[in-house]
């Protein structure tokens, strides 16, 4: 008797199993193609015939074969200005935030430091409380900022958040026996920070410039109100006056010189737009499937906070 | 009189001791003072009619004025609208979708396929707004794009997804969805990680079935996480953010499109009304200090409960 109870609860099992290994792969397989088909459809409209694409004739593959769209766009000089404009925004946002962050984050780890409560606080306060958009612009102007780099690789370097996460890793991560050691050995704070604790630190040393890095390179909005000169803007402020812009006409300057840049970004526009969106995106996203464990740590330790 | 003496004689020796660690704190202390606590200052330009030519000092102080102006005018009851018709969509379709992807993920058997799936719909994460819209343009293109011609197979009009006030939350919403399901599962993926595994096997002895499992154990599982999760994302409820906005808005949509953060933009930098828009922003900041601090309030409380 028990025998066959045994037997029809393992063959009911066993289909519904399979129902569920079937919706499973049904669901994962749909949310792949959602997520990848307008990525592949860019591709194949970057490389196939412009008429094609404006006729709508392309759906998945491409049709007709053309390189011109990346020909105009190795040719479009300010992209590659924006580029290169962003890569070095990026890189110093990254050390400027790791310098920062990781040095506070160790002072605030220390149990013995005098206010440290305080201190905590005064970086606490900025998660909750922010001067807003006018008063941080008039006070970059008032600093002479307007319109050079030093607001963009500045402001937004050091966040509560990134401390948070730091200064957790320090003191769950890095054994306090080995701090003490090297007390008993005379060691200073500076360097045992920065030849025991930094050495250690490297997956969240990691996880915060990747964060930083992958934030400032997708952002448009802080270049743009705080630059005037297209030759320092970032390669985000580029692609959305070229992807974005040329297609609604809010921008129509009564400047004829403004006037004929439109019609002369207008004409670009179409024909670099497919190949433009594959060359902004495409370097970052070859890159991330191997460093997506330090992204996923990332998400981790953010939610662990202290 | 003499404790305090020692007391500071004290404090005295603590911060020569350790002057090593303040000096480590220097360059973030600066970083927070220049960049968010000077510019506090300014914010007085909201009781004051600010002229850039008279600098702040030396402009009138009128009060409230701009704040009865904002709180009286047709625009705010829309504005504040718009940003919480996009937050509530949000938290009701994305937000589930997260935990739902998570739980399929958690089902596949094959780790290699698994993680496939996993990087893919992780990708979109990284893609820039810019780039974003940009794909949403062309996919809802009115003659070539994609999704306005499936939507019309299935017999729906999609020729002003664009342009049109209606569509846009689900626009903004759905694009959304399309960028951030895969991040957003990360965590509930974790969380799944954790479940008991015994608890598993102890159904499966009992005949429970695999959907059984789910939702009996996985999903009460991970039930901590997504109230944590939740009570986050209502923190979040009024601050949407104005980047992706700004760049899905155009002259057609603005009924819809329009949020507190774009309008202290666009009044603020475009339209140069500075002490308006600080107003607004300042309005906006003690609505959200107010939300902020009643979900902190509540996730440490739930911290105990669940301690205990």
């Amino acid at each position: 008797m028990s025998i066959v109870i045994k037997k029809k609860t393992a063959h009911i099992a066993s289909r519904d199993d399979l129902l569920v290994d079937g919706a499973a792969l049904f669901i994962s397989l749909l949310a792949m193609i959602i997520v990848l088909y307008p990525l592949i459809f860019v591709i194949s409209a970057s490389v196939s015939e412009p008429m094609e694409v404006v006729r709508g004739n392309v759906r998945l593959f491409p049709k007709g074969f053309t390189l011109e769209g990346y020909q105009r766009i190795l040719e479009y000089q300010p992209i590659w200005r924006g580029y290169r404009n962003s890569i070095f925004y990026t890189l110093s946002k990254v050390v400027i935030s790791l310098f920062a962050t990781l040095s506070a984050a160790y002072a605030l780890s220390r149990k013995n430091l005098r206010g440290r409560g305080f201190i905590t606080f005064y970086f606490m306060l900025t998660m909750f409380i922010s001067a807003g958009l006018i008063p941080t612009y008039l006070q970059v102007q008032r600093y002479g900022m307007l319109n050079t780099v030093w607001p963009i690789i500045l402001m937004g370097t050091v966040s509560m958040h990134n401390l948070v996460v730091v200064r957790t890793y320090y003191t769950s991560s890095i054994p306090y026996e080995l701090s003490e050691a090297a007390f008993i050995d005379g060691c200073s704070d500076i360097k045992l920070f920065l030849k025991i604790i930094l050495p250690l630190a490297k997956p969240v040393i990691a996880v915060i410039a990747l964060n930083v890095a992958v934030a400032e390179w997708n952002a448009y909005f802080t270049p743009m109100i705080y630059l005037n000169d297209s030759k320092l803007y970032p390669l985000q402020v580029h692609l959305r006056n070229i992807l974005i812009m040329g297609q609604t006409q809010d921008f129509m300057g009564s400047d004829p010189e403004e006037l004929a840049d439109m019609v002369r970004l207008q004409q670009l526009r179409e024909s670099m737009k497919y190949g433009l969106i594959i060359v902004s995106t495409i370097p970052l996203l070859v890159v991330y499937p191997f460093l997506q464990r330090f992204f996923a740590k990332g998400v981790m330790m953010g939610s662990i906070k202290g | 009189m003499k404790a305090g003496g020692i007391y500071w004689q004290k404090l005295g020796k603590d911060i020569r001791r350790d002057y090593q660690l303040y000096l480590l704190l220097i360059p973030a202390v600066l970083l927070i003072a220049f960049f968010h606590y000077a510019p506090m200052w300014g914010i007085q330009i909201a009781f004051r009619d600010f002229k850039p030519s008279l600098g702040i000092l030396d402009s009138k102080w009128v009060g409230l004025k701009h704040f009865r102006r904002f709180l009286k005018s047709p625009n705010m009851l829309q504005l504040v609208g718009n940003t919480l018709t996009l937050s509530v969509l949000g938290v009701l379709i994305a937000f589930p979708l997260k935990i739902f992807l998570a739980l399929v993920l958690n089902e596949l058997r094959n780790p290699g396929y698994k993680k496939v799936v996993q990087t893919v719909t992780y990708a979109p994460y990284f893609i820039s707004y810019t780039i974003l819209i940009a794909i949403v343009n062309i996919m809802f293109d009115q003659n070539i794009g994609v999704l306005t011609h499936l939507f019309q197979a299935l017999g729906a009009n999609a020729n002003d997804c664009l342009t049109s006030s209606k569509a846009f939350p689900w626009m903004y919403v759905c694009s959304g969805m399309w960028q951030q399901t895969g991040y957003g599962a990360i965590i509930f993926m974790a969380a799944l990680a954790g479940v008991d595994v015994s608890l598993h096997e102890a159904a499966m002895i009992d005949g429970a079935s695999r959907l059984q499992r789910i939702w009996h154990i996985n999903l009460p599982g991970i039930l901590p996480t997504i109230t944590i999760m939740f009570i986050l994302t209502m923190g979040n409820l009024m601050s949407v953010g104005h980047e992706k906005a700004l760049l899905m808005q155009n002259a057609l949509n603005l009924e819809a499109s329009e949020l507190v953060s774009t309008y202290v933009y666009k009044i603020g930098l475009q339209k140069t009304q500075y002490s308006l828009s600080t107003a607004v922003s300042l309005i906006n900041s003690a609505v959200n200090v107010v939300i902020m601090l009643t979900t902190n309030w509540i996730v440490k409380k739930m911290g105990q409960v669940s301690a205990i």
